[in-house]
């Protein structure tokens, strides 16, 4: 079986990010406590996904992005020496705005892809018990089991989402990035998502990215409120519990954008 | 609500089945005249490859109808005592491309891969036109340095081969590889040293048709690999050679059909014979291209037919080939994203 992890906390501090010339980041200063649910909101273009491709060191594979700051997970900077962008990435998983199943590889194999990708080598009989563990907890397992051997694509849009959130546990992540996850999902597929999360969040500490205030307010426990203004880099206005963000904002930006007024 | 209803046509019951309607396409005259132009020029390049095939054809009646199927089945190459075929230089033919192409193969996926997968940017585009370059080469100048720079090292891979992999026909020599004083002429102008140099040409055209099929591989699925914790190596395993596989096809049967009719480098590089042999190392093959272009300067008019007739074979076959790759390529493009 691959390492057993449990949540762990993500710590950025002064976080910036370009791309090429272009600043899209500037200072920005987040703790990620373990075994919540943070989540991200903010107008396009602010730099919510931008942030949270740095958490995973996923933004330095953008051709011209840079960064500066630390990300500390567990007490120590993911991008200091010494530690291997792939096992950062192992540790700090992702499930991405549109679903990216394997095509060319069954569900079952689409869950035990990362194993493969790691070089972790594990029985027959403990991948089977992996696929059965993670799509399960993936809120997939009823809906696949007869057909594990059926190509990935062949599943519907949420069904592909889950299938992506069930490839990224089996590598047993401490931290589970989502960007946007339902963006592309119809309101049923979304709640489906949306259920996962909370079953989650107790054994795995998840980063989300959302455009719907709505979804915020209901997965999160913890919320940051990303602005850019004209011209100039994004940052984080205000952050704190989600109830407190959204019920007694301190920042006036922060209440005109979750009361609807812009955004 | 009536009212509406009442300003509808009478909806008289469909007498007969209804039809497709006639859509017209309202071109703008521009419009017309560059789809008119570029049709016309397609078909131009149709006619010609159909013409190019039916003036062969044509020149194959007479020597099929002389020789019938023995064409096909006699080794030597004899116009004197008449008795021609090409059954032997079928089979060098394919040897040589083969050669080609399990040496060009490999070489073509790796640069291939790492121009798309692993070069830094800056290197990328100068790798590119390198390699772009090794084909902009004459094949005459790949026949030289075939001949003059490669074959005196070649040999010794040659006889390396025949020492220890002798016992497998591909690899036979007929002469002593031990011995002290070993015979070098034994393995010069063989089919494997034509092979080494016309892969140099295969190797740019395979390379190109891979790049862009790796470079097409969805930056979607690229990212979920690495965001697993993929290495590089893993992505392309995972992501890019499945989803490229068709093209990774394609690519080498275009490859070999370039191959199959390689003549100048060749020709400089072999010394003709006439016999169905599987022994690559050994000295002495012949080609299908290099048959016609050693022997069409003094051949009379029942020979010239006879050459023709040759390439005619050669022409289907390379058709065939290409048609395949074709096939290959088209299909890789779809069915395997993942659009929803």
């Amino acid at each position: 079986m691959p390492q057993g992890a449990g949540p762990a906390g993500l710590d950025a501090q002064g976080i910036c990010a370009w791309f090429g010339r272009t600043q899209v980041l500037d200072d920005v200063t987040l703790s990620v406590p373990p075994a919540m649910v943070t989540a991200l909101i903010g107008p396009s273009g602010c730099g919510k996904s931008t942030f949270l491709r740095i958490l995973n060191r996923m933004h330095e594979s953008t051709e011209g992005a840079q960064m500066a700051g630390e990300v500390y997970l567990s007490g120590e900077d993911i991008y200091g020496p010494g530690h291997r962008l792939t096992d950062v990435r192992k540790q700090i998983g992702m499930v991405f705005q549109k679903p990216n199943p394997f095509p060319s590889m069954s569900i079952a194999d689409n869950v035990t892809a990362g194993l493969g990708l790691t070089n972790t080598k594990v029985s027959r009989s403990a991948k089977v018990a992996l696929v059965e563990e993670c799509l399960t907890r993936a809120g997939l397992w009823s809906e696949v089991k007869d057909r594990l051997d059926r190509p990935g694509a062949a599943l519907s849009g949420g069904q592909q989402q889950r299938l992506c959130i069930a490839r990224s546990l089996a590598v047993r992540p401490k931290v589970l990035l989502m960007d946007e996850p339902c963006s592309a999902l119809d309101p049923t597929s979304t709640r489906r998502i949306e259920d996962t999360i909370a079953e989650l969040k107790d054994e795995v500490t998840i980063v989300i990215v959302t455009h719907n205030m709505q979804q915020a307010v209901r997965v999160s426990q913890r919320a940051a409120f990303f602005l850019a203004e004209p011209g100039t880099p994004g940052g984080i206005v205000e952050q704190g519990t989600t109830v407190d963000l959204f019920e007694h904002p301190q920042d006036p930006r922060t209440s005109d954008y979750v009361n609807g007024r812009f955004g | 609500m009536t009212a509406t209803v009442d300003l509808l046509p009478p909806a008289t019951p469909p007498s007969e089945p209804r039809q497709p309607r006639r859509l017209s396409s309202g071109l703008q005259p521009s419009d017309r005249i560059f789809h008119g132009g570029v049709t016309s020029i397609g078909m131009v390049v149709l006619a010609l490859t159909g013409a190019i095939g039916l003036f062969l054809g044509y020149q194959s009646i007479p020597t099929l109808h002389h020789y019938g199927l023995r064409f096909f089945t006699q080794t030597q190459w004899l116009p004197q005592l008449d008795k021609i075929g090409i059954a032997a230089v079928l089979v060098g033919t394919v040897e040589v491309a083969l050669v080609a192409m399990v040496v060009a193969f490999p070489l073509a996926l790796m640069f291939a891969l790492f121009i798309t997968d692993y070069a830094p940017k800056r290197m990328k585009s100068w790798l590119i036109s390198t390699v772009d370059l090794m084909a902009a080469v004459p094949s005459i100048i790949y026949g030289l340095w075939g001949f003059f720079l490669l074959q005196p090292h070649a040999i010794n891979l040659a006889r390396w081969l025949s020492q220890y992999f002798g016992w497998f026909p591909l690899f036979h020599v007929d002469t002593d590889p031990n011995a002290a004083v070993w015979q070098q002429s034994r393995y010069t102008s063989s089919a494997f040293i034509a092979g080494l140099a016309v892969s140099m040409m295969a190797i740019p055209l395979a390379c190109a048709i891979m790049r862009g099929v790796f470079d097409q591989a969805p930056l979607g699925e690229r990212e979920a690999a690495m965001a697993l914790g993929g290495t590089r190596f893993g992505v392309a395993r995972t992501v890019v050679l499945p989803f490229a596989k068709g093209g990774v096809i394609g690519g080498t049967m275009l490859a070999l059909g370039r191959a199959l009719g390689e003549t100048a480098a060749v020709l400089i590089i072999i010394s003709p014979a006439y016999a169905i042999k599987p022994r690559v190392l050994e000295a002495g093959t012949q080609t299908t291209s290099a048959l016609i272009a050693g022997n069409f300067g003094n051949a009379t008019k029942s020979q010239l037919s006879a050459l023709l007739t040759a390439g005619f074979v050669l022409f289907l076959i390379t058709l065939a080939v290409n048609s395949v790759a074709a096939v290959f390529i088209r299909r890789s493009r779809s069915g395997t994203g993942t659009e929803i």
